[in-house]
């Protein structure tokens, strides 16, 4: 069969791709800039085809529970946002790391603090990556930078989520909710059974029917020792996650001199800047980060081996540098570019920059 | 083949849809395109743009500094995009409400009086059809049958009936750029 | 008939209910909460869900729950429990879903999920337990706290001004059309409880009927909360508490 391309938006590509992929249910608020994704949703009406449910909460706070509900009784679910209604899920976020199911969660980006802007953005990447919630846990983030990716990471989020029983998140920027691109969509597939969950998720809340036991799902545990040891367990599974599930993406990184690294759509802008220089004769290589947790940390300081110094780009004041860092080590120079509050460097700007920081390339 | 186009206006005017047709006539063209607006309130009676770009290879960033063709709708659109078309680019605008015409000389300049145009077809509606067309005259990116069928992917079916009517208006605009 | 006949399996007319686990409770002598919870069990057992019920716990005395009933439970944040049983019931809509909450987590924290839960007319059982006071943290002030009612955050007594008035919160879900069964009773003479009962089979056969919201609420008595004995509270409860929260239906359709 011949595979079928469209253009359409970012936003729109995830309410696709959720349906497609056998999603069992959607729980999300309004917020610009990635409300297409549930009007989309609503659109579609895929409880008429699919049986995914679809439903617009009454907050943010509501959604992400929702999404704990129907996660703890093993469906596949989930939940979109912008930055704000983000910061008001972190508690059901940290519920559901804790009770140790699986989730997606979408970030499209906006900038901020506070209400801030509706326009792109990369700031909450220190609020995705390092927790967010409160407590010991991680999601695994997919940074998109197409709206192929957009997705493409709908399925491999949720597969992922499934495999390690985590919540995982798309951190993507509001360019790529917004914008419009070919997009090839994955096959239909058919929502598991409910014989299917019971069998997968032998632990989730689906009513006992027959089992023997009762499942309960939590994230209490008032024994210190013994939620030490859910501690563990987590931090297991996290080990394993960075062991085995780290992706990236290398351009033109064979013979260069520099290295770019930028995540999200900055990652194209980033190109455009680095073909424009090696038109110029300047060797820059760029590493694109996919999952932003696990971070791309040892290919990062293998290129810190031979290459004079890093430059991050960034739609925010900082954040990820921090992570460069760490890897690098302070072998090399590592510096910053970035634009804030919604606003979005052009690849000229990104080789201003670069000369500004290493004059000498 | 690569050309970044921007297109900038009013909102209202039928910018983000502009872009969007042509958009997809790239898609039924084969080619890689890119659609990026300037979104938000933006489209309600501010200002709007968008960014489209079409090309044979695979498209790195959907944000660029200079642009080979800027289709430019009202002042203040001109007066930010003029200095960022590409130095042997076009230029296209609507000279109704512009005070300042464009200066550059290393580019060109094609004044399309579409909003005239548009009171003779008699519907203001086929305004952005009539840029598209004059678009399409100065920059032959594709042909006209990859922009109709790129037009019924973008309308829904039950405006289908006005496709010969946005036609029409297609080659109102490209009568109105000399060859 | 001696103590040892009497204690003899044979011989015994009043049990434990199958579904409610054998273990300690957590709960004070004299709290409503673990009649309530053998009022469930019995409900839940009589009514042959055991296989289908899923509850969920809130945060309060009450978030052990799970410990003492022997079906599926998901323990919920503080007040999100109508929003956890929405999807529940949505996504497996063989399931009786029931939420457990206290005031504090309906009526304060939760106000929203439990408005909006109600107001969407989910198939689902909201058992609503005011006892006026939260018990879990120490006997602060609950929203449904009688004006006057001194408690660790009230310690000179409810005041309007300062702190607001006690909530009628059934009345208002009792308003919304999304609901099918308000009712509010309580369990403090053996009466009350098989009133109780009753109310709560309605209430489950709703939700298996798919006739929308069913809440019941039970005015109870935290008698630690409230430093008075078991049998002062159930006296200070009839005097005060039902005054402000009267007992009976508010809405059946």
């Amino acid at each position: 069969m011949e595979q079928e391309v469209k253009l359409m938006k970012g936003n729109e590509a995830i309410a696709h791709a959720a349906i497609r992929y056998g999603m069992d249910g959607y729980f999300g608020y309004p917020i610009t800039p990635q409300s297409e994704v549930l009007e989309t949703l609503a659109a579609e009406k895929p409880w008429e085809t699919t049986g995914m449910v679809v439903l617009q909460a009454e907050s943010e706070v509501a959604a992400i529970n929702m999404v704990y509900g129907g996660a703890a009784a093993g469906k596949a679910v989930m939940t979109s946002s912008s930055s704000p209604g983000v910061s008001l899920k972190q508690e059901g976020i940290s519920y559901i790391a804790g009770a140790r199911l699986p989730a997606l969660i979408i970030n499209v980006m906006r900038g901020g603090p506070g209400l801030g802007t509706i326009q792109p953005s990369q700031a909450d990447y220190f609020q995705a990556t390092k927790g967010g919630g409160h407590g010991d846990y991680h999601l695994i983030v997919l940074s998109p930078a197409t709206v192929q990716e957009m997705t493409d990471f709908v399925g491999l989020g949720m597969d992922l989520a499934f495999k390690y029983r985590v919540p995982s998140m798309i951190l993507a920027d509001g360019i790529v909710g917004q914008m419009m691109e070919k997009v090839v969509l994955p096959p239909a597939r058919p929502r598991r059974t409910d014989a299917e969950v019971r069998e997968q998720c032998p632990w989730a809340a689906t009513g006992k029917h027959g089992r023997g036991h009762r499942n309960v799902v939590t994230s209490l545990e008032l024994e210190s020792s013994i939620m030490e040891k859910n501690n563990e367990i987590l931090q297991d599974t996290y080990k394993l996650i960075s062991a085995n599930e780290v992706r990236y993406q290398e351009y033109f990184t064979d013979d260069c001199e520099y290295l770019i690294v930028a995540f999200g759509t900055v990652a194209r802008i980033a190109l455009k800047a680095i073909e424009e220089a090696r038109a110029a004769g300047i060797k820059i290589g760029l590493l694109r980060p996919i999952t932003l947790w696990p971070f791309p940390t040892q290919a990062i300081s293998d290129l810190a081996a031979r290459v004079k110094g890093i430059l991050t780009v960034e739609l925010n004041a900082g954040q990820m540098i921090e992570d460069v860092r760490l890897a690098v080590n302070g072998r090399i120079p590592v510096t910053h570019f970035g634009r804030m509050g919604g606003m979005i460097p052009t690849p000229g700007e990104i080789l201003d920059a670069f000369h500004r920081d290493f004059p000498n390339a | 083949m690569k050309e970044e186009i921007i297109i900038a206006g009013f909102g209202g005017q039928g910018v983000l849809s502009m872009g969007k047709i042509l958009a997809y006539a790239g898609l039924m063209d084969n080619r890689e395109v890119t659609w990026m607006p300037a979104y938000g309130p933006e489209q309600r009676g501010g200002t709007a743009n968008v960014t489209v770009i079409v090309s044979d290879t695979p498209i790195s960033s959907p944000i660029v500094d200079k642009y080979d063709t800027a289709v430019i709708l009202n002042q203040q659109s001109l007066d930010k995009f003029e200095s960022k078309v590409k130095p042997g680019g076009t230029l296209i605008y609507d000279p109704y409400g512009i005070h300042h015409a464009p200066t550059r000389t290393d580019i060109t300049v094609i004044p399309v009086n579409a909003t005239e145009a548009a009171i003779e077809m008699g519907n203001s509606k086929t305004y952005n059809m009539i840029l598209l067309g004059a678009l399409l005259k100065a920059r032959p990116l594709m042909e006209d049958d990859a922009v109709i069928r790129g037009l019924k992917k973008t309308l829904p079916e039950r405006h289908h009936h006005l496709i010969p009517l946005n036609q029409e208006a297609i080659t109102k605009g490209k009568s109105l750029v000399n060859a | 008939m001696n103590i040892q006949d009497i204690i003899k399996p044979e011989n015994k007319t009043y049990n434990r209910p199958r579904l409610l686990l054998d273990v300690n409770t957590h709960y004070c002598p004299g709290c409503s909460h673990g009649v309530v919870h053998k009022l469930i069990a019995e409900v839940i057992d009589e009514m042959g869900l055991e296989d289908t019920a899923v509850g969920v716990a809130p945060v309060g005395c009450a978030v052990f729950a799970y410990n003492y009933i022997d079906i599926d439970w998901v323990e919920a944040a503080h007040g999100r429990a109508p929003a956890i049983a929405t999807a529940i019931s949505r996504l497996n809509p063989g399931n009786v879903v029931f939420t457990y909450q206290g005031d504090g987590d309906l009526a304060a924290i939760g106000t929203a999920e439990t408005i909006h839960a109600a107001n969407r007319g989910e198939n689902i059982v909201i058992v609503f337990i005011n006892n006026a006071i939260y018990g879990m943290t120490g006997g602060q002030m609950a929203p449904t706290t009688l004006l006057g009612q001194k408690t660790a955050t009230t310690p000179y007594g409810r005041q309007a001004d300062l702190n607001g008035y006690p909530i009628k919160i059934s009345d208002i879900l009792a308003g919304l059309d999304g609901t099918c069964y308000v009712t509010r009773q309580s369990v403090h003479t053996p009466a009350a409880v098989r009133k109780a009962k009753s109310a709560l089979k309605k209430a489950f056969q709703n939700a298996l009927d798919k006739r929308g919201t069913s809440v019941v609420e039970v005015v109870s008595t935290c008698n630690s909360g409230w430093k008075l004995t078991p049998a002062q509270s159930n006296e200070w409860m009839v005097e005060n508490m039902f005054v402000k929260y009267p007992l009976g239906d508010l809405k059946n359709v």
